[in-house]
């Protein structure tokens, strides 16, 4: 089996890498930087081995391990029949990861974008491959979540479509199709339900626990907007708010200060420690 | 101040969840607010805190369910000897 390219070892990157390992695939992972790698690995070893406790499979971590390998830059991804790209919801850092990947891979490589919000059309524009151009929505946990948002863009083909669904049920990911538009169905609804909690926290209506008690205790949910964020990433949140404030040009999508405070100050959830929650970290 | 396993622990849970009530007999992940997610962080504060490696086959849900199970864990964890 070909190996697939996972570019960014980010929270997201690094839980397609795992659970692509551990459902048998080859993966070389992909950062610009060596430590950025090295922490990456640290980290499945880590979650694979608390997997049994989180209610997922018992993972033999080294076995998982042993089909990661890492490359520092965009050219370790080139031989990739797929690739899945992670990098974050910055507009001009994906631009330039596309350009790089379009230049180094086969022109028969698929482009996995794993986005919660930038249109997949717009990204196929800057490569010479629009057809092979897909978005998936993975869901963070990514080894740990059931089901994914399969997005085709204006020109993916049906071909990319079917390989990127045939994939999808090797990691044992159920695909919930849904037309290209900012934000897909997931993010549009989500992203403005954060973001207004962070406004309430912001303006003192409430703390963070007692907005999310309200999502846990009255709604059922089972984790509130906050604690949401701080999974996802504050910082990811904000990213994610503002491109749904670019593209749609509508004040609703205004982020809340707090965010940008938040994410200037380095309180960036759950990979930072502290986010609206403190957490125990590693080590 | 504690000093005791059982009451560091319990120590560190009611810290991250204050509008409980929780004894060290207390089933945490009875009550609906907690999640798997602070089993992981659970793992982390043992391990750090009384400087053990918990083995693979401990890490069941079970072992973590009250400050009671989890000082266990630790308890027995410190009285083996450590295999190399």
């Amino acid at each position: 089996m070909s190996v697939i390219g996972v570019i960014g070892a980010g929270v997201m990157g690094v839980g397609v890498a795992q659970n692509l390992a551990q459902t048998g695939h080859d993966v070389v992972l992909v950062d610009k930087e060596e430590g950025i790698l090295r922490e990456a690995l640290a980290t499945i070893a880590r979650n694979t081995r608390m997997s049994r406790l989180m209610g997922g499979p018992a993972l033999d971590s080294d076995e998982v391990l042993s089909r990661i390998s890492t490359s520092v830059g965009v050219a370790g991804a080139a031989k990739a029949a797929v690739v899945i790209e992670n990098v974050t919801e910055n507009w001009d850092v994906k631009r330039e990861v596309y350009e790089a990947l379009d230049a180094e891979c086969h022109p028969d490589t698929v482009f996995v974008v794993n986005t919660s919000a930038i249109p997949i059309t717009k990204v196929a524009a800057v490569t010479r491959r629009p057809g092979k151009v897909i978005g998936v929505h993975f869901m963070n946990p990514v080894p740990a979540k059931p089901a994914v948002e399969l997005i085709p863009g204006f020109h993916t083909s049906p071909e990319t479509v079917q390989r990127t669904r045939d994939l999808l049920q090797a990691m044992g990911k159920k695909a919930v199709d849904v037309k290209d538009s900012c934000g897909f169905v997931s993010n549009r609804v989500l992203m403005l339900t954060v973001n207004e909690a962070a406004y309430l926290v912001h303006e003192g209506v409430a703390d963070a626990a007692s907005v999310d008690e309200v999502f846990r205790s009255c709604f059922g949910h089972p984790m509130g907007p906050l604690e949401t964020a701080d999974l996802i990433g504050v910082d990811t949140i904000l990213y994610s708010v503002e491109v749904l404030y670019e593209h749609y040009a509508d004040s609703k999508y205004r982020p809340c200060p707090l965010l940008k405070q938040m994410t200037d100050a380095g309180l960036h959830g759950r990979k930072s420690g502290r986010g609206f929650y403190t957490y125990a970290t590693a080590g | 101040m504690f000093d005791t396993a059982q009451g560091q622990i319990l120590e560190f849970v009611r810290g991250r969840y204050p509008q409980a009530e929780i004894d060290a007999e207390q089933d945490i992940f009875a009550f609906g607010f907690v999640n798997s997610l602070f089993a992981m962080e659970l793992v982390m504060f043992v391990e750090k805190t009384f400087g053990i490696t918990i083995p693979n086959e401990e890490l069941r849900i079970d072992n973590f369910r009250s400050a009671n199970t989890m000082a266990a864990l630790v308890g027995r964890l410190q009285n083996e000897p450590v295999v190399a």
